[in-house]
């Protein structure tokens, strides 16, 4: 199935903006944080078509996975 | 009160009331700005200095305004701008908590700073701002950290809480408590080129969602720090939620987050 992924703020440093790849069926958005090296604390939203979503959220064929960083300045 | 309203009515020009007349009646009828501010707007006299307000905001939403109590969290680069905004825009009372005294590196972004007033308290900096730019405004100050144990105190008779606090932890106590009250909070947080807004209504769980993951992480802010204009970008999205919140029209961020890369020049809407 294909997914688009895309990739915010400072987490495209080093990495990419938007990329639309193969994932085998039942693939998970935590699966795909493993795959990029995200590490956990630094994750501030995973969306699925803008919709915030868990790790353990599977992903769909046509899906758009969203990933920003924490932000927690002020 | 009737020969005060009477006064001002006299001394109105069209329905704009300049400032020289409502400091004469506060001396010479022994009222505070304040006072004599609300009994303008109550009688329809907008104060001059809102003229400028006028074609987006009624006399009876200034009113409005006016009596909002709205309490900001944390008087750093996102709170020195919020209350710089909320008493120009003309918030009657603003409670502001800090425990912090300006250090040198702080310069490059809060508002208040300066060589001045390093080492001295950032509310007091706030309180005597805003009595220098709207004396009709009340600043109640809190040099203190905000937590659990002093929150009932600092939220008391609040209407809208609005965060800049620098802490995840903190915030999500924030956020618990100001839903406990049955306050509005406006959540703003910064790092970088990087900036995020949401607001959460009583009822609903936001900032929980928005840090489901990382309670006591730290931000991008950690590796990036704050330039000079993030701050003032997120902190004046936070007032445009504020001043709805008190005029109650408009659409807000609720169950919402707009995430903020000026580096990209992108708004990115998140939805929770």
């Amino acid at each position: 199935m294909k997914v688009t992924v895309k990739l915010f703020a400072t987490f495209r440093i080093g990495r990419f903006g938007e990329m639309t790849k193969e994932y085998q069926p039942g693939t998970t958005v935590g699966d795909v944080l493993n795959e990029l090296n995200l590490p956990p604390d630094e994750i501030g939203a995973t969306l699925i078509n803008h919709r915030h979503v868990e790790e353990d959220q599977q992903l769909q064929d046509g899906d758009t996975l969203s990933i920003f960083p924490l932000v927690g300045g002020g | 009160m009737k020969e005060v309203r009477d006064f001002l009515c006299k001394q109105a020009e069209g329905d704009l009331l300049p400032w020289r007349h409502q400091a004469f009646a506060a001396t010479h009828f022994g009222l505070s700005i304040g006072q004599v501010e609300r009994l303008a707007l109550e009688a329809g006299l907008l104060p001059s200095r809102y003229q400028r307000n006028r074609n987006m905001l009624t006399v009876a939403q200034q009113l409005r305004i006016f009596c909002g109590h709205v309490a900001v969290i944390g008087c750093g680069g996102l709170g020195g701008y919020v209350i710089e905004q909320l008493a120009r825009l003309g918030v009657g009372r603003i409670t502001a908590v800090d425990p912090d005294v300006f250090e040198e590196h702080n310069l490059n972004r809060q508002l208040y700073s300066s060589l001045a007033m390093l080492g001295q308290p950032k509310v007091e900096a706030a309180r005597k701002r805003v009595a220098e730019i709207n004396p009709a405004v009340t600043v109640i100050a809190h040099k203190c950290a905000y937590s659990k144990t002093n929150s009932g105190d600092i939220l008391q008779d609040v209407d809208v809480v609005v965060d800049a606090l620098d802490n995840i932890a903190v915030r999500l106590d924030l956020a618990d408590t100001s839903a406990e009250l049955n306050a509005p909070l406006v959540h703003g947080a910064i790092g970088g080129w990087y900036g995020q807004v949401s607001t959460q209504f009583p009822g609903e769980n936001t900032l929980r969602k928005i840090y489901s993951r990382a309670v006591n992480a730290k931000g991008v802010e950690s590796g990036l720090g704050n330039p000079s204009f993030t701050p003032a970008v997120i902190a004046s999205l936070e007032v445009a939620e504020v001043c709805k919140i008190l005029i109650g029209q408009g659409k807000t961020l609720n169950n919402r987050k707009i995430h903020i890369n000026l580096f990209d020049m992108e708004m990115i809407e998140l939805q929770y």
